[in-house]
């Protein structure tokens, strides 16, 4: 009905299946190094998808293409039923994005920093949601404080902060509670999953913590070697794996997969 | 382009500086010093030998123009360097933020420090050493609006070029400007280059700014023909540097070297 590549198209299409993230056939070569290949999968409004694997699998070189910091060799990234290529602004106005390793200033205060992006987002009544996000991840107290000063635990909550600023529609986390403590990563694992279904927020998440992905994603994407391994709901995924936990799962991919399976039969040949 | 964003992006410059004190020595600290050691300089050379004509006006007006251009093209390069140090830059790229967006307020930042620095200097030289910097009279504002010009591309160029090549081109950020300053004749007249390097100097737009500051202070005009082959040149170069920007820009992004700015 439409052409493939119509912004129309994908627009209506996105709209009737609310359809918030598709990615198509994506490749990115850093000259002979191949860091993602031929990588699909997509995100419906209010998911919370888990994009998994081990160090060097390609997550933050997808991460980095949907937020338009890297441009692909090939393939296609829709947001919103946008191309991320040429609508970038339009759908960053509705996206945010937190790091664990990623800082804000350390030499301007929490509140200042959270102004900054704010005016950058264009939030409207910004002092009141700074406000409420400041209490809300219990950071308050520390409004008028240096940045540097803060904990990596303050720090992350301060990230998350800014993430949701603009109330996302799609919010990309690296990490979250990566450097938490186990309470601290508790709390701030609830208050993410209380906001996402609030605000029926798509979330894209990345993690090695698997009990955060066993928790919160209705969906994960396994990748290993730039590729997409795995994909499905935790319960498929455990499933199709024949494992106890998305940890076993994740070690076993890590490990090879298939040769893992093969030195198992060797070992009960044995 | 959205005010809104430029205002955000400008508003963190004003935290930055507003708290730090150590920032505004920096940028006030080196012209002032610059100032004081070119004057008396000059101030001896007046009293061992006092033939040549003017030496005191042209060193100290060269000195205060000179800081404008800097200025201009510090505040730039070292705005973008601040958010790499700070390990920011992703921050404020997946924010949406145009590249446009983000090189004007760097270019704002920049206006503003060269004012300040002319604040803080034509009374200084006054004082010291009774220097009227008004006796450039009406030409102070286009060789104004020239050095900040200039300064704006080198400051684009150099953050091009540290883009392109990473951290370790950090140090290019305080060496071009440096590099230009012999060629543009900022102390001396053209004449004293050799004959091939008055070729190049002729090719910069501050030549024509320092050529044209002397000329008046020993009581000529500054010529029209001079002042629009310096906004000219400017424009190209200004044009030039957008272009190279936008490129190294976008490179970047294809081989993953923004993201490592970051790092």
């Amino acid at each position: 009905m439409f052409p493939h590549n119509s912004n129309l198209a994908y627009v209506i299409l996105a709209f009737m299946s609310e359809l918030v993230l598709e990615i198509k056939n994506l490749r990115k070569e850093y000259g002979a190094k191949v860091a993602v290949q031929d990588v699909s999968f997509h995100a419906n409004r209010g998911e919370v998808v888990g994009l998994l694997g081990p160090n060097g699998a390609g997550k933050t070189t997808t991460i980095q293409t949907l937020l338009g910091l890297v441009l692909p060799t090939s393939g296609t990234v829709n947001i919103f039923g946008m191309p991320i290529a040429t609508e970038r602004i339009k759908i960053l106005q509705r996206c945010n994005f937190s790091s664990a390793y990623i800082w804000l200033p350390e030499n301007l205060k929490v509140r200042e920093n959270l102004n900054v992006f704010a005016a950058l987002y264009q939030v409207k009544k910004a002092k009141e949601k700074i406000n409420e996000l400041l209490e809300m991840f219990e950071i308050s107290q520390f409004a008028n404080t240096l940045t540097g000063k803060l904990s990596s635990g303050e720090s992350t909550r301060l990230n998350l902060c800014k993430a949701l600023l603009n109330d996302p529609e799609l919010l990309m986390l690296d990490e979250p509670t990566a450097s938490l403590d186990p309470d601290i990563a508790d709390k701030v694992r609830k208050l993410i999953v209380k906001i996402q279904k609030e605000k029926n927020m798509t979330v894209l998440y990345t993690s090695h913590n698997m009990k955060d992905v066993q928790e919160i994603c209705n969906r994960v994407v396994f990748m290993q070697h730039g590729k997409v391994h795995a994909e499905g709901s935790p319960k498929q995924i455990l499933a199709q794996f024949k494992q106890k936990s998305l940890e076993d799962v994740f070690i076993r991919i890590a490990r090879g997969g298939d040769l893992i399976e093969e030195e198992e039969k060797a070992g009960e040949e044995a | 382009m959205s005010l809104a964003r430029l205002r955000g992006l400008l508003l963190r410059y004003y935290y930055c500086y507003s708290r730090s004190s150590f920032r505004i020595l920096d940028i006030v600290f080196w012209p002032v010093m610059d100032l004081l050691i070119w004057g008396f300089l000059t101030m001896y050379m007046m009293k061992v030998n006092n033939n040549v004509p003017g030496v005191f006006t042209f060193f100290i007006g060269a000195v205060i123009m000179w800081n404008v251009l800097y200025r201009a093209q510090q505040a730039v390069s070292v705005s973008f360097l601040e958010d790499v140090w700070s390990r920011n830059f992703v921050n404020i790229f997946v924010a949406p933020v145009r590249t446009f967006e983000f090189v004007a307020a760097t270019c704002i930042s920049g206006l503003v420090q060269s004012v300040c620095v002319s604040i803080i200097l034509i009374p200084l030289s006054y004082w010291f050493y009774h220097y009227n910097f008004g006796a450039l009279g009406i030409c102070m504002i286009p060789f104004f609006i020239n050095l900040i010009l200039m300064g704006w591309t080198i400051g684009l160029i150099t953050t091009a070029l540290i883009i392109r090549w990473g951290h370790q081109a950090e140090a290019l950020a305080w060496a071009i400007p440096f590099l230009i300053q012999p060629i543009c004749a900022v102390f001396y007249p053209v004449d004293v280059l050799p004959v091939w390097l008055r070729s190049i100097a002729l090719c910069v737009p501050a030549t024509y700014v320092f050529e044209g500051m002397r000329t008046v202070l020993k009581g000529g005009s500054f010529s029209t023909k001079d002042l629009i082959m310096s906004v000219a040149l400017n424009m190209l170069y200004a044009f030039l540097a957008a272009m190279l920007f936008e490129y190294l820009f976008n490179e970047a992004r294809k081989n993953g070297k923004l993201t490592k700015m970051n790092t």
